[in-house]
């Protein structure tokens, strides 16, 4: 959770009306670039996000692998994930540093049904504010990268805030600061993108990886977490979706479908409304005092006489 | 139909007949014992707590304002899975107490087909073959037992999310709301027709009991089971006492007003 007074605002989950402040100031989009290439997995970032974010040490499974534990959790934002892939007939090792990836069009922001609980920031960063937080959970199917995760305690949902309180101070994210090999860079969305695409060319005409490139998914028009990978031609085998996409049920269903059936609801009760004031109620026949002859009744008469 | 569920519901509808009371008067006709009014305050409690706290959920933008009432977003959110369950549950009550008289029938496929008649109210009293319920109530009845199951499946897959497949979840919440939805509609429309639409219909669901002129107005083949009398014959015999009263009560006020104005005459 972060400050909102430290950014400019860019989108609010389900808010009424225009942003505040919005377009009053120009302000540069932030990213971090992971090179998975050069990572040791030391897991230096996660103890300085453990840290940083005064999270207790968590208890943990052991799975067979190098990992701290099987996913990221609720207070345990950023896990190195390691996976075992066969390359020229040998084990290759890839380490892939795993959190938020502050997408350029969040799933969970399109999920969120409380308003305010999910912020995105003109620089780029997507936050919870778990003030606002329902604990419904519906960000937790929204997100494409399975990162939200639920306090059983709080019944709210957390995860990784890119570090805004330090950002927002002119800082680089504590992950960025502890990786002792300068796998993880931090700045500008536009820098970290020619960084990352330099690398990728070094990696393919210089280092024997033909498929190098960067992973910056234009289905949901990037992301301000970036990595150069050994083969962009197959995410999935460190971990990440080929093409992440929002489910359309929380695109086309919840912002037009849905307004439309409350819409419909509000008709209806207009509608039984204006049912009893024009055809009146259904009485128990005959009813009591008996009718007026038809003759006495003016309105009735007309109509009796219309072809 | 199984014999031991039907042995079930009659001992469930006798015990509830010791505790409360159906109090039947002169003219009048039982229409829901005690047993089946419980139930169906039971559900009608437990829909309108989900709904909402399912208003503040599904459109909490608009509906916040609705949150405090169970004690903030999370708590709502906690609650509402809580309340469903208990709709659902009471509801299966209702569902084994309603069964048979809720069984479609050819009249019912008939009613539909002049709902705009029923709607406009073009004819003074129903069809003879309308039984206790019409097949606009079945229509609700079945509506719900879909939405019902629709519900408890898709509730319980987004309330154990954390186990649940992402998609399933963004599935399920959308077939939740078009239950929802539907349900939303129906329940207008029942409210409507319980109260405003229909006189003397609600204190069918407080006493228990509707007037014998309010069954053969709208359910004809159910006063003719229960009393034996044809339902248009008693109406066309009540019209007449109704006009033979009125001409009593005419003539009765006319001898009055001769009677006053002679006495005016005398006054000097
Ligand atoms: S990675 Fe998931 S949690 Fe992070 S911004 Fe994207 S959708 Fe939201
Ligand atoms: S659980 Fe997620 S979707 Fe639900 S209110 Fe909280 S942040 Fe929004």
């Amino acid at each position: 959770m972060s400050n909102p007074q430290t950014f400019q605002i860019q989108e609010i989950s389900a808010h009424p009306g225009p942003v505040p402040g919005a377009g009053t100031q120009r302000a540069e989009e932030v990213c971090k670039y992971i090179d998975v290439t050069t990572c040791i997995g030391c897991k230096a970032c996660e103890v300085a996000c453990v840290e940083w974010n005064d999270h207790p040490f968590r208890e943990t499974t052991f799975d067979d692998t190098y990992q701290t534990m099987p996913s990221t959790e609720w207070n345990y934002w950023n896990l190195i994930k390691f996976a075992e892939d066969a390359r020229d007939g040998n084990l290759m090792w890839l380490m892939r540093k795993d959190q938020c990836m502050h997408c350029e069009d969040p799933g969970c922001l399109r999920a969120c049904p409380a308003d305010g609980a999910i912020i995105k920031y003109e620089n780029g960063i997507v936050d919870f504010q778990q003030d606002n937080c329902i604990g419904c959970g519906y960000c937790i199917s929204g997100c494409p990268f399975d990162i939200p995760k639920f306090n059983e305690k709080t019944k709210k949902v957390y995860k990784c805030t890119l570090c805004s309180d330090r950002v927002g101070q002119g800082l680089e994210p504590a992950c960025i600061k502890a990786c002792p090999t300068g796998c993880l860079h931090f700045g500008t969305k536009s820098d970290m993108v020619q960084i990352a695409g330099l690398r990728a060319k070094q990696l393919r005409e210089v280092s024997g990886f033909a498929d190098a490139g960067v992973y910056d998914p234009p289905s949901i028009k990037g992301t301000h977490v970036i990595y150069t990978l050994h083969d962009i031609n197959h995410p999935e085998r460190y971990g990440l979706p080929k093409n992440p996409v929002i489910p359309a049920s929380y695109t086309y269903w919840k912002w037009t479908a849905k307004p439309i059936g409350l819409l419909m609801a509000g008709l209806g009760l207009l509608a039984v409304f204006f049912h009893r004031v024009s055809v009146g109620p259904k009485l128990p026949q005959p009813e009591e005092p008996p009718l007026v002859s038809e003759h006495a009744d003016p309105v009735e008469a007309k109509r009796k006489e219309l072809p | 139909m199984s014999t031991s569920v039907e042995r079930f519901d009659e001992r469930a509808r006798l015990r509830a007949e010791r505790v409360g009371r159906d109090v039947v008067h002169r003219g009048e006709l039982l229409r829901h014992p005690v047993y089946t009014r419980v139930l169906h305050w039971l559900v009608a409690i437990a829909f309108v707590l989900a709904l909402l706290s399912g208003f503040a959920i599904y459109s909490p933008w608009l509906f916040h304002w609705l949150t405090p009432l169970f004690g903030g977003g999370p708590r709502t959110r906690l609650l509402h899975p809580w309340f469903g369950l208990v709709f659902d549950v009471a509801f299966v009550f209702q569902f084994l107490n309603w069964l048979v008289p809720m069984a479609w029938t050819g009249a019912d496929t008939r009613w539909l087909k002049r709902i705009r008649r029923y709607t406009t109210n073009e004819d003074k009293i129903e069809p003879a073959e309308v039984g206790f319920f019409n097949g606009g109530q079945k229509v609700y009845f079945w509506a719900i037992v879909l939405s019902g199951v629709l519900f408890l499946l898709t509730g319980l897959l987004m309330w154990f999310d954390h186990v649940v497949p992402a998609w399933i979840v963004a599935v399920s919440y959308v077939v939740h709301d078009l239950a929802a939805l539907l349900m939303l509609a129906g329940f207008i429309i029942h409210i409507y027709e319980g109260t405003a639409a229909m006189p003397g219909t609600f204190r069918a669901m407080t006493d228990g009991t509707v007037t014998e002129k309010w069954a053969w107005t709208h359910h004809p083949a159910w006063f003719r089971a229960v009393t034996g009398r044809d339902a248009r014959a008693a109406y066309e015999r009540e019209q007449r006492r109704q006009a033979e009263r009125a001409r009593t009560v005419e003539a009765w006020e006319r001898e009055q007003d001769a009677h006053e104005n002679t006495a005016d005459e005398r006054v000097p």
